[in-house]
């Protein structure tokens, strides 16, 4: 890792493969296709959730919200039937403040990663979470209780803890590219990269593995688990693919990333969407941005309808 | 706004802001580099007399004023006893010493610093006056006789007023009508033959008196010119070269034609000239002279200066601004805080680097290990935040004692950092560290202080200062800069190292 350092990959090259550059990013995409009134819609995940409903997209329940300090101790009530749950902060950016719980031992509640804690401490998070700790300039903010997602037991033997999500990128309401986060021990049960995720390329056509890396570097074996990567087949793929389509009609972002889960019983489900989506997603698939992002714009009319971009992705996309 | 019309924009401000630092640069004198000098004299005008015994003695100097070329920077005199005052009478400007009573041989001192300035065109000169004409020089017949061929052939070879005073100096100096010449100049000067010759022709004539500056000169006098007023202005030349215009390095001292010195109560009064050749830090001479119109007036020279400190520092903010926005756009590095860098930096230049950097690493380290312990406290953010800035302050206060107490005057200088940007700083970090580890808290703060350390290098840099503080509109240039990077959308550089693993994709 030491001596990956220095090595420097040549700005030709990156421009040849059509790798999407931070500047790039901001400027020529999330500058022209993002309106920014749009925003509060993806950096609030209330409004999120809320318009998910509205457009029947499916997205984990929502069972209580926290909008005010006093409030704060009505969590021994909101939370007294509930075994298993998450708390997320309506603004937070980069899966920051999520705490998720997944049962109890005695007063104790258990947490993903298996430590345990207390009811006073998580008053304390969502105090937190109200305070703005977790959103963007912090800004008041207000927390989401919702329920938690049971993966799909088909990832269970390809990660460490946590919930494997897919990000997808969603181009003018077309699916461009898609990875698998899975969490490692390495990156104590979370789906981030540089704490050292995993993660898998899919092929757009298929939804099979074609690729994947940690640490930036390419890998063919779970680090944890040692199952080999390339085996992995996203059910449903079309279906999925469906899903984030929709995401453009309901929020109306060009550029736009949107993190799916797979609920053993429910299937596909909305996680969060982002305005600001990051480009790590090309590392994982081996590929460049750029050439799918111009496919697309090259489109001399869009389809109308989420089925037939997805038919469009399926079949044309590069 | 459509690409042309953006670079557009970008263009014009630029210009704007190089066009108006020149002509900021030329209207008030400032230099484009630090350090310029600009050529001063000191000239040093010495008046001997004898008084007469027992008698009040007023002695009457012309002095300069308004002198083409040069600026008057400052005038002192020296004369034990004497009484001294300036009297400005219809455009003349005179020194007048006076005393009751002086016998012997007396000495007057007049110095007088003058810069140069191309510039400086002089006073408009009034219209000479009807009879007012004092020539103290009668011709004799063959004098005259002489004097009225020279006109004559002058007047023949000229078309213009202009042209006959040339052509009569170079007459006057010529080797064919040497005898002439010689005949008329015997015991006169040469410009008092012309301008006898030039009055008789019909003009206003007038002889000004300069000087010719040479370093270390001494016991120069003053040395005569001719100037001939036609087509409603003064025209001036060399009697000696037959030259228009005011030759190199030469002042005019007395401009009207006046006497030199007027003496009462004396005898033999004689004034001798000394001058120095002096190098005077312009911008100095050009913040003397901020005047009150064109540029002078949107000058910060006139602040208090007090207020001019605060806005040398305000003023190089806009370069640390650019320097971070290059460092984000152009190079990638993560900072905790976009702007904390620049403000760090603006600290870093009261403190000085060295212990600017010691200081913040120190204030941010016990600041976090004491935040480690506020985050068992369950406090509300808002008051935590103000919590680490009440630590921060205590550390602060106590690092300038023990600074203090060691001997390090400068330990005071640490009260010039942002406290509120630091308790943010702490916050922040103290997060990075709960979430992502001390790894990245490693990056973010040193990132954070590479920024800072490399805007401090750049605002520090002494032409930015100076720049930035004399010609304040180059910050358009600079705003134009960090607009043209705001359009950046290559690669970063260091997104050349972290897309290198698609090399083997």
């Amino acid at each position: 890792m030491f001596k990956s350092m220095f090595k420097w990959i040549s700005w030709r090259r990156l421009n040849d493969i059509g790798i999407l550059g931070m500047n790039g990013r901001n400027i020529d995409y999330i500058g022209k296709y993002n309106d920014r009134s749009l925003y509060p819609l993806v950096d609030n995940k209330f409004k999120t959730k809320r318009m998910a409903q509205k457009y029947q997209v499916l997205a984990p329940k929502l069972q209580g919200v926290i909008e005010h300090q006093y409030e704060v101790k009505t969590l021994v009530n909101l939370l007294a039937d509930k075994d298993e749950f998450v708390i997320k902060p309506a603004r937070g950016s980069g899966g920051k403040g999520i705490l998720v719980i997944t049962g109890r031992k005695g007063d104790q509640f258990v947490r993903a990663s298996g430590k345990e804690i207390s009811l006073e401490s998580i008053e304390r998070h969502v105090t937190n979470i109200l305070a703005g700790l977790y959103s963007l300039a912090g800004a008041p903010d207000v927390a989401l209780i919702e329920d938690l997602i049971h993966a799909d037991p088909l990832f269970d033997k390809y990660s460490y803890q946590g919930v494997p999500d897919i990000r997808i990128i969603v181009f003018k309401g077309y699916p461009v590219m898609a990875m698998l986060r899975l969490s490692t021990e390495v990156s104590d049960g979370k789906a981030n990269f540089h704490q050292g995720a995993v993660g898998v390329g899919l092929d757009m056509a298929t939804g099979k593995a074609a690729y994947a890396v940690q640490f930036e570097k390419r890998l063919e074996h779970h680090p944890d688990t040692g199952q080999v990567l390339n085996d992995i087949q996203i059910p449903n793929w079309p279906d999925l693919l469906l899903l984030v389509s929709k995401c453009y009609d309901m929020i109306g972002l060009g550029y736009l990333g949107a993190d799916i889960v797979l609920d053993k019983d429910k299937g596909p489900m909305l996680l969060e969407l982002n305005a600001r989506p990051g480009l790590s997603i090309q590392l994982a698939n081996g590929k460049g941005l750029l050439p799918r992002l111009r496919q697309i714009e090259a489109l001399e009319e869009t389809h109308l309808t989420a089925e037939k971009r997805v038919a469009y992705v399926l079949t044309s996309l590069q | 706004m459509s690409r042309s019309s953006f670079y557009f924009f970008i263009v014009l401000l630029v210009f704007i802001g190089l066009v108006t630092a020149w002509m900021r640069h030329v209207d008030t004198g400032i230099p484009l580099k630090p350090g310029d000098k600009a050529s001063a004299w000191m000239i040093e005008a010495r008046v001997d007399f004898k008084a007469m015994e027992g008698k009040p003695v007023l002695a009457s100097l012309n002095l300069p004023k308004h002198i083409p070329g040069f600026r008057l920077f400052f005038e002192q005199t020296a004369s034990p006893g004497y009484g001294f005052t300036i009297v400005d009478k219809e455009g003349v400007r005179r020194g007048e010493w006076s005393i009751r009573e002086a016998s012997g041989a007396q000495t007057l001192y007049y110095k007088v610093q003058v810069v140069v300035d191309k510039n400086e065109k002089g006073v408009k000169q009034p219209k000479p006056e009807e009879n007012a004409q004092v020539i103290n020089l009668i011709w004799d017949q063959a004098e005259q006789i002489a004097a009225r061929q020279l006109l004559a052939k002058a007047y023949n070879q000229s078309s213009t007023d202009v042209s006959l005073t040339r052509e009569l100096i170079k007459l006057l100096s010529s080797r064919s009508e040497k005898q002439n010449a010689a005949l008329l100049m015997e015991g006169h000067s040469k410009a008092e033959v012309l301008q006898k010759l030039l009055t008789d022709a019909g003009m206003k004539v007038r002889v000004p008196m300069g000087l010719y500056l040479e370093d270390r000169r001494r016991n120069q006098s003053l040395v005569p010119m001719i100037e001939i007023y036609s087509a409603g202005e003064w025209h001036l030349f060399d009697p000696e070269t037959g030259k228009q215009g005011l030759p190199e390095n030469f002042l005019l001292w007395n401009r009207g034609g006046n006497s030199l010195i007027d003496l009462i109560g004396g005898e033999d009064a004689q004034v001798g000239f000394s001058m120095i050749e002096q190098k005077m830090p312009a911008v100095e001479l050009a913040q003397e002279y901020s005047s009150d119109e064109g540029f002078g007036i949107l000058s910060i020279h006139h602040l208090p200066i007090e207020e001019q400190s605060v806005f040398k520092l305000l003023l190089l903010l806009p370069i640390g601004a650019l320097i971070t926005v290059m460092m984000r756009v152009l190079i990638g590095i993560k900072t905790s805080g976009t702007f904390m860098p620049v403000l760090i930096a603006m600290a870093f230049i009261q403190t000085s680097l060295g212990l600017g950097l010691i200081n913040f690493i120190a204030i941010v380290a016990i600041g976090l290990m004491l935040r480690s312990y506020l985050s068992a406290l369950n406090l509300l953010l808002v008051a935590r935040i103000a919590t680490i800035i009440v630590i921060v302050i205590f550390i602060i206060g106590l690092m300038s004692l023990v600074g203090y107490k060691l001997g390090f005057n400068t330990g005071m200088t640490v009260a010039f950092f942002p406290i509120i940007i630091l308790a943010w700083t702490i916050e922040r970090m103290s997060i990075l560290w709960e979430e992502e580890g001390a790894r990245q808290v490693l990056i973010r703060g040193g990132g954070s202080l590479l920024v800072a350390v490399v805007a401090y290098l750049g605002m520090q840099t002494s032409w930015v200062g100076y720049l930035s503080f004399n010609f304040p509109e180059l910050n358009l240039v600079v705003v134009a800069m960090i607009m043209l990077l705001g359009r950046y959308t290559g690669y970063r550089l260091l997104e050349l190292r972290r897309f290198q693993a698609m090399d083997q994709a």
